[in-house]
């Protein structure tokens, strides 16, 4: 299908479906917006139901159901009955907590196809002090064996920072040890709570490359055994990330209050009137909004992106993290060598030279602490 | 510990999670697997099409041999590689 300014646009491949913003935890690198929505405003059962009926016949493969944390919705069953019902393969992303075995069972049957679990470490004392919440890693470590039992494949998503980089290869053989078939060794993206805590998480140079050569080393022990999925962060990149494939090119994501955006953090950009699943059809609003429309593309880049011959295969990198480092959204993402803002990021990198403050855990209201200012 | 480097005696199935089919909105063959998707070309989908957890990898380049008239080794180069690496990503299994 063509849009307003005729370009080709393919159907989207999946949609990150996030049923609420509640969680037990409170980790301080929450993907969260900073402001939480409430309970009272989550989108029911009938209308994710129709969601996910518009999201298949627009052509959405999977769905990844989020949060927050999925399993507090009393609904989650007939959730998950209802993507399937609409042929999407569904995917959970937890925490783990309060998952029992009755209610795996009943996930199973609905038509649940892989549990994605999150693992804060491998030592459970800061595992459980990362997550804000006692007893969190000895719950995970039960669900991880409920999950293999009941024959649903299994990811462990270990998210790693300057502060458990050093527990890399425990937690390898962690994820090895609870049956996992894939690891995501996954670097803190610098969005919303994890920018408030950059200075709290970030690894030095030092910390990653000892990081990437344990991941290659247990890639060859482990072929075919356990899948490890790992990604260099932006902050030590020399080119940015094509963020979710590329604007509006491959990914929906539906917030717990049923706005539509390119990706979870898009909400952070300003300018940007995104509709909701009440105001228009998932159709329109992937071939038609012009929130949408605004990033597509190259159209809408300036220099150096605009004549990069990289430009439609990074796509000018993320949008939220050039308007989070430089106050506007349509600077090329400074994680690019090339771009005049990448002096930010090595900034950035000196902070985890120093020592690392306290955790500003995920919460509603947090008073955060500012941000380091733009000086040009 | 590792998963087996595969041969011409093995019989592959797709893993009880994974599921190849036909996507009516991209009139295209797709495989559906934990967090991952994979858009096969269309001479992959002829072999992803033979794999039925019943014939077995020499069978598998018999059949692409004599339906593309093709010399056996060529076919089995382009076979292998491709049926261990789906192998390592979990999305076949013996």
């Amino acid at each position: 299908m063509t849009s307003p300014k005729g370009a080709n646009i393919e159907p989207p491949l999946a949609l990150l479906a996030e049923l609420t913003h509640r969680c037990p935890l409170r980790c301080p690198y929450c993907s969260n917006p900073l402001e939480l929505s409430r309970a009272s405003a989550e989108l029911d059962t009938g209308t994710w139901r129709r969601v996910f009926g518009e999201a298949a016949a627009l052509g959405v493969l999977q769905v990844h159901f989020s949060g927050g944390e999925p399993l507090v919705r009393r609904d989650l069953v007939e959730l998950v009955g209802h993507a399937t019902e609409a042929g999407l393969y569904v995917n959970l992303i937890t925490s783990g907590i309060r998952l029992h075995a009755d209610r795996l069972t009943r996930l199973v049957e609905a038509g649940l196809e892989h549990v994605q679990l999150s693992l804060q470490d491998s030592d459970p004392t800061f595992g459980d002090r990362v997550a804000g919440f006692a007893g969190a890693q000895q719950a995970k470590r039960e669900v991880a064996a409920l999950v293999c039992a009941s024959g649903l494949p299994l990811t462990v998503n270990a998210v790693v920072h300057r502060q458990n980089l050093g527990h890399l290869e425990d937690i390898i053989d962690l994820a090895v040890k609870l049956g996992a078939d894939r690891l995501e060794v996954a670097h803190v993206q610098y969005y919303g709570w994890a920018l408030a805590n950059r200075a709290a998480l970030l690894p030095s140079r030092e910390q990653l490359d000892q990081a990437t050569a344990t991941v290659d080393a247990a890639r060859a022990r482990l072929t075919g055994r356990l899948v490890i999925d790992y990604v260099v962060p932006d902050y030590y990149a020399h080119r940015p990330k094509a963020c979710m494939g590329g604007w509006g090119r491959r990914f929906l994501n539906v917030t717990p209050v049923g706005k539509v955006l390119p990706c979870h953090a898009a909400e952070t950009l300003p300018g940007l009137d995104f509709p909701t699943v009440a105001e228009a059809s998932l159709a329109q609003i992937w071939y038609r909004s012009p929130a949408f429309e605004h990033f597509r593309g190259t159209a809408w880049m300036a220099e150096p992106c605009r004549s990069c011959a990289r430009r439609e295969i990074d796509w000018g990198g993320c949008r939220c993290q050039a308007f989070a480092l430089t106050g506007d959204a349509a600077r090329t993402d400074p994680a690019c060598a090339l771009s005049l803002d990448h002096e930010l990021l090595i900034g950035a990198r000196r902070e985890a030279e120093e020592a690392a403050p306290e955790f500003v855990y995920r919460q509603h209201s947090a008073v955060l602490p500012r941000l380091p200012e733009r000086v040009s | 510990m590792n998963a087996p480097r595969i041969d011409g005696g093995a019989v592959l199935r797709f893993a009880p999670h994974a599921r190849f089919r036909f996507d009516a909105v991209r009139q295209a063959w797709v495989v559906l697997a934990p967090e991952r998707l994979l858009l096969p070309d269309e001479q992959a989908v002829e072999i992803l099409r033979l794999i039925d957890g019943a014939r077995d990898v020499d069978a598998i380049i018999d059949a692409l041999a004599g339906r593309f008239d093709a010399p056996r080794d060529v076919i089995a180069g382009d076979v292998l590689p491709m049926l261990q690496d789906l192998m390592d990503k979990k999305v076949l299994r013996q």
